[in-house]
């Protein structure tokens, strides 16, 4: 057992909607918030990949862009290798530990600069973090870079709109990789990529993992790419936690009346005959979950207990769930 | 034998440019029974989409139709005139993009879009068409339908806004739907209710359906046949357990391989090298040469046709004795 890389300890994060001041005045209404995160805990170990599943408006991205520092949490705190990183941190402390860690984004390319050089694209990081570093050891640095993501040195002179998709996502992850991160946080890095580029960007992040011993939080709406990749997963919903746990286990005995809904939703590629099980409604709007377990207007399992209060994380087997059914052993 | 409902003819799609002419489309042909749903799945750029927009003539200029012929029934409707074309599409041909919010114009009613439809291709009374409205909204599984028809689109939520589009699409009652990746922006769990619903409705409609998507997991669960397309080309077509199970194609078989499956894991993943050609560099002979694991000298030089390999089957590659070449 490895001790863990990233801590995430009770997690909120509220974004504020309201309509203008002068707007409020007039229609005499109050401020609108939206919780996108609430109370989210859970742990990362060193060398293993963590994946945030859910649909859209889970909050998954958010819990990323708070990991990396893009958005200040509202409450709790982040805990990289024993240090906290919500407290503020400064000058060269703030340096050495950011980059550690480093973020790959859905669309490669919004993520790359249209009018850089895919070399200069990459050796920013470098010009950031190795300041000693001159100009020939960075161009040689850029090469390998390019030639361990499948690319060629050469391809560096080039612009990003004269890559592939599936390309472009590979400069992404060289970028990423420039300043020997321990850490990589990927929001939906194969979404936009068709199968079969899908299959070899998810093969290329693999052994870049094991060789350099990389620690993933990986994000993504597709259980199958997350079954695939992922040693723990954390299922969201509307901002909070339905279920943690290993992901074997998950995925042999989901808990959470949410959890086995996805799991019935995937479809059925080897045409064994099952059929997806119809789920009934939608995510509810953000702005207005409803009380209790946000899952309860969807849940079959649903009582009165769940339509008034919360529940909170449980272990039960070799995960944890946020579900009261399960915690009463009702199902 | 039942005569196919639908029959394209070594259709050709094509877009000049100042480089030179591409070809989105090359040479394909295939059928659409009374009823059936057939797949097409492809890459980016594979040109399925285009295929369904040259059925129903919505091809952006100053893309062209090249070659080749497409019928509906016994009428040939890939060189009418607009107004005529208009008249098919909608009556005999239904359409759902991917997009609801794109399909549904923001400033009308639900209503007045569903009646507008129904009365352009229907000799019916607006109460009568008001009423085949709530009809459909109801069908597709919109609470509260007689209510929610006067709503305006952005009052729906995605999920919803799409069971309004294959109402809007069903309305006219059209013998064909061709439904563009109807639900790559719906969630998983909203993704199957839209699946299902849009089963029953054309199987109960008697319509047909030609369902392009990228998403293998659909297909396998809502298609008959599926055609395999590759850099604008059939690669494979046949009934769509053959094509899952038994892949004839070395494309198709690398497709199903890089799925990933909720069943392993933690293994490598098949991965076919490359990427698919760009449309102005597509390589001589078979276009999946350069990536293909099984390529021989013929594949670099001699274009495979799409060919019959056996009943109800057919594959464009030389790996299988009876192909001829294009």
């Amino acid at each position: 057992m490895s001790e863990p890389l990233l801590d995430v300890r009770h997690l909120s994060r509220r974004f504020d909607v309201s309509p203008p001041w002068l707007n409020r005045k007039l229609e005499r209404t109050g401020k609108v918030y939206v919780n996108a995160v609430k109370d989210v805990s859970f742990s990362v170990k060193r060398g293993e990949t963590f994946a945030l599943v859910g649909e859209s408006g889970s909050g998954k991205t958010t819990i990323a862009r708070l990991i990396v520092g893009l958005l200040e949490p509202t409450e709790g705190e982040i805990v990289f290798d024993g240090q906290s990183l919500s407290r503020g941190l400064q000058g060269r402390e703030a340096r050495r530990l950011r980059r550690r860690f480093q973020m790959i984004f859905q669309d490669p390319l919004a993520s790359l600069n249209p009018r850089w050089r895919v070399t200069d694209i990459i050796a920013e990081p470098l010009r950031a973090f190795e300041r000693g570093m001159n100009d020939r050891a960075r161009r040689l640095r850029v090469g390998e870079l390019l030639t361990l993501v499948g690319l060629s040195p050469e391809d560096g002179v080039k612009f990003p709109h004269q890559f592939s998709g599936g390309q472009r996502q590979r400069i992404a992850i060289a970028r990423a990789l420039a300043a020997k991160p321990e850490f990589i946080v990927c929001d939906e890095p194969t979404s936009a990529l068709d199968v079969s580029v899908q299959a070899q960007i998810l093969n290329l992040m693999k052994d870049l993992q094991d060789e350099f011993g990389l620690t993933y939080v990986f994000i993504s709406h597709n259980l199958q790419v997350v079954r695939h990749m992922a040693n723990e997963i954390g299922v969201l919903y509307l901002g909070r936690l339905a279920e943690v746990g290993e992901s074997e286990a998950l995925f042999e005995h989901p808990r959470h009346p949410y959890t086995r809904m996805l799991l019935d939703a995937v479809p059925d590629i080897d045409m064994t005959g099952r059929r997806r099980k119809k789920v009934e409604g939608e995510i509810p709007s953000p702005l207005r979950p409803p009380p209790g377990c946000p899952f309860n207007p969807r849940c079959p399992f649903a009582n009165d207990r769940c339509r008034i209060e919360v529940p909170g994380l449980t272990p039960v087997g070799l995960q944890a769930a946020a579900c009261h059914a399960v915690e009463e052993g009702r199902i | 034998m039942t005569e196919p409902l639908l029959s394209v003819r070594n259709l050709a799609v094509e877009f000049p440019t100042r480089h030179g002419i591409l070809t989105a489309v090359q040479d394909i042909s295939f059928d659409i029974m009374p009823g059936e749903v057939l797949g097409m799945v492809g890459e980016s750029g594979a040109g399925k989409s285009m295929t369904g927009a040259a059925i129903i003539g919505l091809i952006e200029p100053p893309g062209r139709i090249a070659r080749g012929e497409i019928w509906l029934r016994d009428q040939r409707i890939d060189n009418l005139p607009p107004e005529k074309m208009r008249k098919i599409r909608g009556r005999h041909i239904g359409m759902i993009f991917q997009d609801p919010l794109t399909s549904l114009n923001p400033l009308y009613r639900i209503s007045d879009q569903l009646i507008e439809t129904i009365r352009t291709h229907l000799p019916v009374s607006r109460d009568e068409a008001r009423k085949r409205a709530v009809k459909l909204l109801d069908d597709v599984g919109i609470p509260d339908a007689s209510r929610r028809i006067d709503d305006y689109p952005h009052q729906f939520s995605g999920g919803m806004r799409q069971r309004v589009v294959i109402a809007l699409a069903l309305c006219a009652g059209p013998e064909l739907v061709i439904a563009d990746e109807p639900t790559t922006a719906l969630d998983v769990s909203v993704q199957a209710q839209i699946i299902e619903v849009m089963k029953e409705l054309c199987a109960e409609h008697g319509a047909a359906i030609m369902l392009v998507t990228h998403d293998m997991g659909v297909i396998a669960e809502a298609a008959d046949r599926v055609a395999v397309m590759y850099a604008g080309r059939l690669a494979e077509i046949g009934p769509v357990r053959d094509v899952i199970k038994d892949a004839r194609h070395p494309y198709s078989q690398g497709l199903m391989g890089a799925i990933p499956r909720l069943g392993e894991s933690l293994e490598r993943l098949v991965h076919i090298p490359g990427s698919m050609p760009r449309l102005n560099a597509v390589p001589p002979g078979c276009p999946f040469n350069p990536r293909c694991p099984k390529v021989f000298d013929k594949c670099r030089t001699h274009r495979p046709a799409t060919s019959e390999i056996e009943p109800g089957r057919r594959a464009a590659c030389w790996l299988y004795p009876g192909v001829t070449e294009a």
